[in-house]
Parts: C-alpha cells; structure tokens; sequence
C-alpha cells in the first residue's frame, strides 16, 4: 500500500494523502460553513498525520489562504463580505501575526513548542465555548422574557452584546460600516484585529476561531456577514502568513496543494449551506466544535505528561478529532442537501403556479 | 528615581523590535532538504527551497491563491449546475 503514502521531501516525512484530501474537504466545509481557517482542526491533524509542528502550522496556513479565497468569492456573492471592514482589520492581523510567528520560531529554538501551543488552544477554546454557550442561554432568556411579556419576538436579536458598550467608546476616527449595520472607533476593529491575529501566529491558527466570535460580540457583526467577512480577512491574511512562514522555512507545499483539491469542494458546499441555517444555528454548532476540540488538545497535554497514556490517549485525540471533523461536515452537508431539496421544490412549485 | 524610572522604560520600550529582530536571525533553525533522490518538479521546487527561502516563499504566494481560484472557479461551475439560486439569502439570527 505504498501508493497510499507521499513524501513530503522538505520535512523529510511519509503521508498518508488520502487523510491529506480528506482533511481539506471536510475542514474546506466546516470553513465555508463556520467562517474560520479551520486550523485549529488541521494543524493537530497534520501534527497526527506525521508533520512536525512547526511545519503543520505553516502548511496548515499556506493551504488555509487558497481554501479561504475559494469560500469568500461565494460569500460575496451572497453580500455576506464587509470589505471596508475586513480590509481596515488586515492591518492589525498582519502586525498581531508576525509577532507572534517570531514568537513560534522562539519556542521552537527553547523546545517547548508542542506545550506552549497546545496550552494556548486549551485556555483559548475554553474561553471560546463558554462565551458562545452563555450568549445562546441569553437569547434564549431575552426571547422568553418577550413571549412571557405578549411582545413579538425579534428575528435579529442576539444574547451577550459586549459590542453595545465598545461601540460607545468613540475615538476619532468614528466610521460606518453600512453592510455590517456596525457604526464604531477604527481603532476596534484594529485592536481586536491586532489581538487574534497575535493569538494566530502564536497558535498557528489563521485567526478565524478568534476573529469570527471577535466580530460577532466585540464590533456587534451579523453572524452571516461575520462569516463572511472573516473568511476574506483569513485569505489576505493568510497569504501574508504563508509568505511569512515559508520565508522561514516551514511549509510544505505539496501537502498543502493535495488538501486544496478537498477544500475547494468542500469550500463551496459550506459557503452555500450557510444560506439555510440561521446565525443561532451557525453559533451553537460552532460552540459544540469548539468543545470537542478543547477535549483533544487536553488528551495530548494530558498524554505528554503521562507517557504510560501516551498511545491511549493520542489515538483517543486523533479519532476524536477527525470523528469531529466528520460529523460537523455531515451535519453542513445534510443541511445543504435538505436546503437545496426545498429551494428546487420551491421553484418548481412556483414554476407550475405560473 | 521616577524620571530615571520613566527613561528606562521608554529607551526598553524603543530597543524592544532590535531585540526581537536579533533574537530570531541569530538560533533559527535551519532544515535543509534532501533532494538526491527526487526529480522533476519535486526536486525543482524542494531545490529552491534549499537555495533561497526568498524565492520559495515567492513561489508560495503566487501558486496558492492561483490554485484555490482555478481549482475554486471549478467548483462554482459543478455548482452552478445544481440550479439554486447562488446569489442571494435572508438576514435571520433565530
């Protein structure tokens, strides 16, 4: 079964391809569908697939930027991208990313890469969950409390709104973003940009994780739009990331290619089906994503500490991982599939009326 | 005390970037690839790699965004095949 395995020559390591493509395809739906890079997912499963690191982080990047242009020339279709704000945020991603690509280069010289990075994701997906869960008990608290009062319930509502107080902070310049319906300081989209993309070169993320829920509850973005906006972000500041890291010697551009094939599918189907779930829906399913994840990052923290869990746990990690990975594509893939079927019918239905 | 205080911490504060820029050129390691073995264009970009990480990383730039909007444009066109309508959606967060 040779064939099943390529050499990735700069890394110097065999891969199994077929997880390669498959890793794209389903992390290409799950970016289209959730706004994000989906590094978060690739960089541990090329890290499990045999890439070391440093070098899953860069690959996981580079492949990131082509994935995240295929997903975002769909979203603009659907008006979901606020250029003007995404473009104001690349400043302060580019600058919060070379920091900490500079910051990986240091740990990888000290040793502790692994450890540093994978306690960084634990605390950050940790923070993330909550956040998302805590917003939906919200809403749902705030739509009980409309019921319970005979007032209409609002399609737009939305739970937590950080955003309402950090949009009253107005230092010049104060500018508005009429596709986002966001009115607010330059300098918050900058300063949020300027964190995640900080967080994102020191992870090895492309941001998206960080930045998607940022947009959301720091700036007051509609989920749609956020998720779109975010995936333009994520190209341009992706492409800044893959010139960075393969500058530095830590991308392997053959793997990257062979998951580009996968994302570029998988791209599209996630893009389209966000058109037949509501923002809530995007939000709670991006919540249980998280979980799953901050489970097997600390099943590899837990199986450095104990070498004797070692095999146990990484195998654990791994099929946790990519069992995720699967079942978020299946479920975007079954709303895709249910909303299409529903569309035609729709039209067709219309076509006979007429 | 105060003022010398103050002083420091702003000439720190301006040396920050030489340090980081120092820190980085002086330990990085460097991988060179074994290309003995391989040929084509395997072996034409993996000795670019080892020649110049500049150029490798100009490679990088133009090939991936080239890639995902072929490969993305391909996409598009098996989708547009379906018949929904991709150009439109509704606003609604519940």
């Amino acid at each position: 079964m040779n064939w099943l395995y390529v050499l990735l020559p700069i890394a110097g390591v065999h891969v199994w391809w077929p997880g390669l493509v498959i890793l794209g395809l389903g992390v290409g739906i799950i970016g289209g569908f959730f706004g994000m890079g989906g590094a978060w997912m690739v960089t541990p499963a090329l890290n499990v697939l045999g890439l070391p690191m440093a070098f899953a982080i860069g690959t996981d990047i580079t492949h990131m930027a082509g994935k995240s242009l295929i997903s975002t020339m769909r979203h603009a279709k659907f008006g979901n991208v606020d250029y003007k704000l995404s473009l104001i945020m690349v400043f302060g991603t580019v600058g919060g990313l070379e920091i900490g690509a500079r910051n990986i280069m240091w740990l990888e010289r000290i040793g502790k890469i692994d450890l540093y990075v994978r306690c960084g994701y634990l605390v950050l997906l940790t923070g993330i969950a909550w956040l998302v869960f805590a917003d939906v008990l919200k809403r749902r608290n705030k739509d009980r409390a409309a019921r319970a009062a005979g007032q209409p319930v609002d399609p737009l509502t939305t739970g937590i709104e950080w955003y309402k107080t950090l949009q009253q902070i107005k230092i010049p310049p104060v500018v508005n973003f009429p596709r986002s319906g966001v009115r607010c300081s330059v300098w918050l989209p900058v300063g949020v940009a300027f964190f995640t993309g900080w967080l994102a070169g020191v992870l090895g993320i492309g941001g998206g994780l960080i930045r998607m829920p940022s947009l959301i509850y720091l700036i007051g973005v509609p989920t749609h739009v956020a998720v779109g906006t975010d995936l333009f972000e994520i190209a341009v500041s992706g492409l800044y990331g893959a010139a960075t890291y393969s500058y530095k010697g830590r991308v392997e551009l053959w793997a990257a290619f062979i998951m580009l094939i996968g994302a570029a599918v998988g791209a599209q189907i996630g893009a389209v089906a966000t058109k037949y779930v509501k923002g809530y829906g995007i939000r709670i399913f991006f919540g249980c994503a998280v979980i799953g994840c901050d489970v097997s990052i600390l099943m590899k923290i837990i199986a450095a500490r104990y070498p004797s869990l070692k095999s146990v746990l990484d195998l654990s990690a791994t099929i946790l991982i990519l069992g995720l990975v699967s079942l978020l594509s299946l479920f975007i893939v079954l709303k895709f599939v249910m909303g299409v079927r529903e569309e035609l019918a729709l039209k067709k239905e219309a076509v006979l009326v007429a | 005390m105060r003022s010398y205080l103050s002083k420091t911490a702003v000439v720190a504060f301006l040396l920050l970037p030489a340090h980081v820029m120092a820190a980085e050129s002086t330990g990085a390691t460097v991988i060179v690839a074994d290309s003995r073995h391989l040929t084509g264009l395997t072996a034409w970009w993996v000795n670019i790699y080892n020649e110049s990480h500049f150029y490798f990383a100009l490679l990088t730039i133009v090939t991936i965004p080239l890639g995902g909007a072929i490969l993305g444009g391909l996409a598009d066109l098996l989708m547009r095949q379906i018949g929904i309508d991709l150009k439109s959606r509704a606003l609604r967060e519940n």
